[in-house]
């Protein structure tokens, strides 16, 4: 009967240890490198492919009435669309990765340079407005769980079926007509960098980034509610109730600590999400970031230009997924000990 | 230990008195829905909806361009409900007009997604291996863009019009469904009921439309009243940035580009088209949730167990 | 027994939801160094009795009245029923330690060992975190986890599942409980860690004196680890008796009726001589070699599951798989079905190769193998009424009046009535579900039925029906099944041959009443002994 206490049969098994490979945690983190590399290939075809499924001539077309003969091959060499194809492809790559995005059909100038020129802006937008998400959407996300099927649950629950149905441009056009038309609180429109003028910078950012903070608060809290009841509902938390703990200490040690993983992954979502979103947001507040940019490279046609924001963008998609991809792994223990 | 040997019995709690029904599972999904009010609701609004696009917007089709100078920006009176515009035009009559242009673009958009989306997805879940690998990596990039950009990319290189914007949200949304797919069918594959079809020999196609289709046509449906409520704001966005439904024809988002000019002037050129995009996409949001309750199992006891009491 | 040795007093116990009650007046009592058996099938309120007792019992809606007298030590009584939060929690872990089912998901997946330990200790006994880490040290020590100071600083997912259970024991020990709330404890584990596992409570019982109160859907482990039992069925109570009594002399008839289906190992004179090893082969397997990537949380790794296994089966007669989780068993079925692809290895049925390489197993050979499997509820589409389910099993045939015929006939044969082809799934029980599987799998006219944990996941008394079914098919139509189960006493019930299976490879291969008489392997003799005795311990006198 003595041996009854020392633990393993000839089914019950603990997980082996794995031989002569790599660390889990590195393999996990090379396995979604490699993946997101793969992704950011497939991205760079696209945005390649792109300029030439332009009917016409793309060049051409940039130019319009200020077409010359002389800038229209200046143009072409400049961005290598007089090379065969398959050449074109190899050094878009080329120099896409070693940071040349080609020249600007419009004014010459380098695309990376422009574009590296209009991310503080969006960046100091999409920060502020995931920053008024997280302080909403937390507390809301996490109290609506706790209290499921209450009012104050069903209350939450309307605002934030509100909020993922309303317009962002439409908050951002009621934000300026309440606070700038009609309160003179706030200005309507324009940046300025933090780095100038911290408090002017502050007044700017408000507005545009309360509009974007306030839908992703919404989308983010009906994330957080389910990722709150989903812990909820394991074993565990039965266990810890069983052990009489105190209520205050089964939430946050054994529910809301669980659920900071698909939190974590959420919020990176909607950053990314936010930065690729912010062209509306950014047109109404005339606010100089990289949507606005694109913006305004749509309706120039500048191939070049819109070539590089969109393959920026997607790359800084990309980047983000894979950060929270590491912090994920570096949280949870079944993927950093396995 | 790893998990391989699934056969380790799950003692599921199996009540021998076989429950009395009187119908099959779809008869009972359909009373749970009619069972919430705020579904119904939700229902009623799209119901109205559609019939303001269908009935009334050819009817006052010949209006929407209609200009009276000498009576713009006028707010909204018995004249007219909902005001005018800068040129005078009636904004009651063009939101009316506008809904058939947004629900168009928004019911063509999602069924090519949901057509294409879908069809991939299964494919993909089903037959798994290289066929799986191809149609995901191509998702995943499609996901790398966001919806805006992309549709935006896809405008500047077409021509902007209703069909653009069509294809562009079409086209943007079907990874989503491709996805919502995928997972569905993955999970609906290895039920035993499936694998009993596999095992008897019964050809592929036969367990793809007798069992795969019908087992992931729940999630499938939720997406499209998502997506629906989705591609609005997106048509919306779009119109909204002049590169979307492009003037003289109506849309909301256009109507409130216009506004922006006059947001401190006249506050009812931009509440109300903002307020039909609102509504009806609330309208899609709730109908997906409602769907939503009933069609996921886990939600669905939920909803039983509150209904019964 | 006295007075001062009752720990807990139930005394008309009612737990209702809604209009349903669903515990209806039930009485128990729990004595110091004394275990009380609960037992029941799915159903009779077992857990919730216990969990509404003591307080724990969350589900929503559920009202819950009469009397639970908890005492702890030399303390008043605390009623517990309708206590306040306040009271309930110094109970629970203090007075009360629990151990659930599923360990698995029992133990919080980002804490560590040493955490999810001290944390009572901390709360209850008031000790710091340094002497709490002590104390948990000593309790890893004594539910036997080898090398317990790395343990300490670990993770659940680092553990089996038996040492899972045996750190949740630790847990619900830590604080030195009166009252210990076994609920299913064992259900989730191979017979031979449930063994353990058994072995380990009764050990720290009589050490420490913990009343305990055991909840079990087995009477084989009710009777092995109970002092008292009380039977359960419906939210009622159906007999409370002595251990010894309830097996020599069950009174009701419902008792009765779970004793004789409880499937249990023969000894060797009991056993029908066996047949004649007559019939000509119908499959033969050759040096069968399964191997699959497992996508786990950190990627991929490759498990050999099955390793060089090689069997026949003759015509007529079963062959009975066994073996624990992980053994391979299923996945010896997948191969033979098409359903996963082996890696090496030959099979024949009546001289047609399954695993063809070059092109694929034609649809009439693939027609020739049935296979039933374990859950009744996932093994029918609940979309398509019963007679459509059977009905794909007779290509050409389902629409047609014929078709309509042979599945009335087919409903028969598995003992249901033949209306029930328009009825669905859901208005079927389990039993009678996992009748029409059946029924779908003779549809076919297979030369061989593949059984996978057929019965499994069914309760005993439905269980022994459905075994009794397929006894008869095979005197009846001659069948040939392939019987694939963990439960060796229904595997030595069903089989003429058997193979036991370890890790994928086989481990003793011979007919039924050899192996069982004189089992050969350690690992067979383990098995056997882990399986808990017919007869309960206090009458064998262990």
């Amino acid at each position: 009967m003595a041996d009854a206490r020392v633990a393993g049969g000839p089914g019950d098994v603990a997980p082996p240890a794995r031989r002569r490979q790599a660390h889990p945690l590195v393999r996990f983190l090379l396995h979604r490198l490699g993946s997101s590399l793969v992704v950011l290939l497939g991205v760079m075809v696209v945005v390649f492919v792109l300029i030439h499924l332009v009917p016409g001539d793309p060049v051409r077309i940039a130019l319009g009435t200020r077409y010359t003969k002389e800038s229209y091959d200046a143009l072409r060499a400049a961005n290598g669309l007089d090379r065969p194809l398959w050449l074109q492809f190899v050094t878009y790559i080329g120099h896409a990765l070693s940071g040349d995005l080609g020249t600007s059909f419009r004014d010459g100038e380098p695309v990376t340079m422009t574009l590296l020129g209009r991310l503080p802006a969006t960046a100091s937008l999409a920060l502020v407005g995931i920053v008024i998400a997280l302080a909403i959407a937390v507390p809301a996300g996490i109290w609506s769980a706790l209290h499921q099927g209450r009012a104050s649950d069903a209350v939450v629950r309307a605002l934030s079926q509100l909020g993922v149905s309303v317009p962002d441009f439409w908050v951002g056009m009621l934000l300026i007509t309440v606070f700038s038309s009609l309160l003179r609180l706030l200005p309507s429109s324009g940046y300025v960098p933090i780095t100038e003028d911290p408090v002017e910078w502050l007044r700017r950012v408000i507005l545009p980034g309360t509009t974007v903070g306030v839908v992703a608060a919404a989308i983010m809290t009906r994330y957080i509610r389910a990722a709150v009841l989903d812990v909820a509902d394991l074993g565990h938390v039965r266990t810890a109730r069983s052990k009489g703990l105190a209520p205050r200490v089964v939430v946050l040690r054994h529910i809301v600590r669980n659920a900071l993983i698909p939190m974590l992954t959420i919020t990176g979502i909607q950053l990314a999400t936010i930065l690729g979103g912010v062209i509306v947001v950014e047109v109404v507040f005339a606010w100089p970031g990289l949507g606005l940019l694109v913006y305004s490279a749509v309706a120039a046609r500048d191939y070049a230009l819109i070539q590089g924001a969109v393959l920026l963008i997607a790359a800084l998609f990309l980047l983000i997924n894979f950060l929270v991809d590491v912090l994920y792994a570096v949280a949870d223990p079944r993927i950093r000990l396995a | 230990m790893t998990n391989v040997d699934a056969s380790k019995p799950v003692p599921v709690p199996l009540p021998e008195a076989a429950p009395i029904a009187a119908a099959g599972t779809r008869i009972a999904a359909w009373r749970l829905l009619l069972r919430s009010p705020v579904t119904v609701a939700s229902a009623v609004v799209l119901l109205v909806l559609v019939l303001v696009a269908v009935v009334a917007a050819p009817l006052v089709a010949a209006g929407v361009n209609h200009t009276d100078v000498l009576h713009a920006l006028q707010g909204p009176s018995g004249k007219h409900w909902f005001g005018t515009d800068d040129l005078g035009r009636d904004i009651l009559v063009r939101t009316v007009g506008a809904a058939q242009v947004s629900l168009t673009v928004a019911v063509v958009s999602v069924a090519f997604a949901l057509i294409v989306g879908t069809a991939a997805g299964v494919l993909a879940g089903y037959l798994g291996g290289w066929v799986d690998t191809v149609i995901m990596r191509i998702a995943d990039v499609m996901f790398a863009f966001p919806v805006l950009l992309l549709a935006l990319a896809i405008v500047a290189i077409l021509q902007p019009g209703m069909v653009t914007t069509i294809l562009a949200i079409g086209v943007v949304y079907t990874p989503i469904f491709a996805r919502v797919a995928r997972a569905s069918t993955l999970a609906v594959r290895v039920e035993p009921y499936v694998e009993v079809s596999r095992t008897m020999g019964t050809p592929t196609w036969a367990i793809l439309v007798r069992h795969v289709l019908p087992g992931i046509s729940g999630p499938v449906l939720v997406q499209t009243s998502l997506s629906l409520a989705f591609a609005i704001l997106s048509e919306a966005a779009l119109s909204f940035l002049g590169l979307g439904i492009q003037p003289p024809q109506p849309s909301w988002g256009g109507m409130l580009f216009t506004a922006q000019g006059f947001l401190g002037l006249a506050w009812w050129m931009s509440v109300f088209p903002g307020a039909a995009i609102f509504v009806s996409v609330l309208a899609f949001n709730l109908l997906g949730d409602g769907l939503r309750d009933v069609l996921d199992p886990r939600q669905r006891t939920v909803l039983e167990a509150r209904t019964r009491r | 027994m006295t007075a001062p040795d009752l720990v807990l007093a139930v005394d008309g116990l009612t737990v209702g939801i809604g209009r349903t009650g669903i515990v209806q007046g039930v009485s128990l009592a729990a004595h110091r160094g004394q275990t009380l058996g609960i037992v029941g099938e799915s159903g009779s309120g077992k857990s919730m009795t216990v969990l509404a007792a003591t307080g724990l019992l969350d589900a929503p809606g559920a009202v819950v009245g009469g009397s639970s007298r908890f005492t702890d030590g030399g303390r008043e009584p605390a009623q517990l029923v309708g206590a306040p939060p306040r009271l309930l929690r110094s109970v629970h872990g203090g007075g009360i330690g629990f151990v659930f089912q599923d360990p698995g998901t029992s133990l919080n997946p980002v804490l560590t060992i040493d955490r999810q330990l001290t944390e009572s200790i901390e709360a209850h006994l008031g000790m710091t975190r340094r002497a709490a880490t002590r104390r948990a040290l000593e309790l890893l020590e004594a539910v036997g986890i080898p090398d317990p100071e790395a343990r300490l600083g670990g993770y659940p997912h680092q553990l089996s599942g038996g040492q899972r259970q045996r750190v949740m024991i630790a847990i619900a020990l830590s604080c030195d409980p009166a009252l210990l709330i076994a609920d299913e404890p064992t259900t989730a584990l191979d017979v031979t860690t449930q063994a353990q596992i058994i072995d380990l409570v009764q050990a720290l019982q009589r050490d420490r004196g913990t009343a305990v109160v055991w909840i079990s859907h087995d009477l084989g482990v009710i009777g092995r680890v109970a002092d008292d039992v009380l039977v359960l069925r419906s939210g009622r109570e159906v007999e409370h008796a002595p251990v010894d009594e309830l097996f020599q002399q069950p009174q009701d008839p419902y008792t009765r009726r779970l004793l004789a289906a409880r499937p249990r190992i023969r000894p060797v004179d009991e056993l029908p001589e066996p047949a004649p090893a007559t019939g000509e082969p119908v499959l033969r397997v050759q040096g069968l070699d399964v191997r699959f990537p497992v996508q786990t949380a950190a990627g991929r790794t490759v498990v050999h599951a099955v390793d060089d296994v090689s069997f026949e089966v003759r015509r007529g007669r079963t062959l009975g798989i066994v073996g624990e989780s992980g053994s391979g068993k299923s996945t010896i079925a997948r191969a033979l079905t098409g359903l996963v692809r082996p890696d090496a290895g030959t099979a024949t049925l009546g001289g047609a190769d399954l695993f063809a390489r070059h092109g694929r197993v034609p649809r009439s050979l693939r027609r020739r193998i049935a296979m039933v499997f374990q859950d009744p509820f996932a093994s029918l589409n609940a979309r398509s009424r019963i007679g459509t389910s059977i009905g794909e099993a007779l290509p050409g045939l389902g629409r047609t009046s014929g078709g309509r015929r042979r599945v009335e006939e087919l409903l028969d044969l598995v003992g249901l009535d033949p209306a029930y082809a328009s009825r669905f799934p859901h208005e079927l029980s389990g039993g009678q579900r996992q009748r029409v599987s059946i029924a779908r799998a003779l549809a076919l006219e297979p030369e061989l039925m593949i059984l996978d944990e057929a019965t499994a996941s069914l309760d005993v008394s439905i269980q022994a029906t459905v075994l009794d079914l397929l006894a008869r098919l095979q005197r009846e139509l001659g069948l040939t099944y392939l019987f694939i189960a963990h439960d060796l006493a229904i595997v030595q019930q069903m089989s003429h041959d058997v193979l036991v299976l370890q890790r994928g490879r086989t481990v003793e291969h011979r007919p039924a009443v050899e192996l069982f008489a004189a089992p050969r392997e350690q690992y067979t003799r383990d098995l056997l002994a882990a399986v808990p005795p017919e007869r309960p311990a206090a009458l064998t006198g262990h």
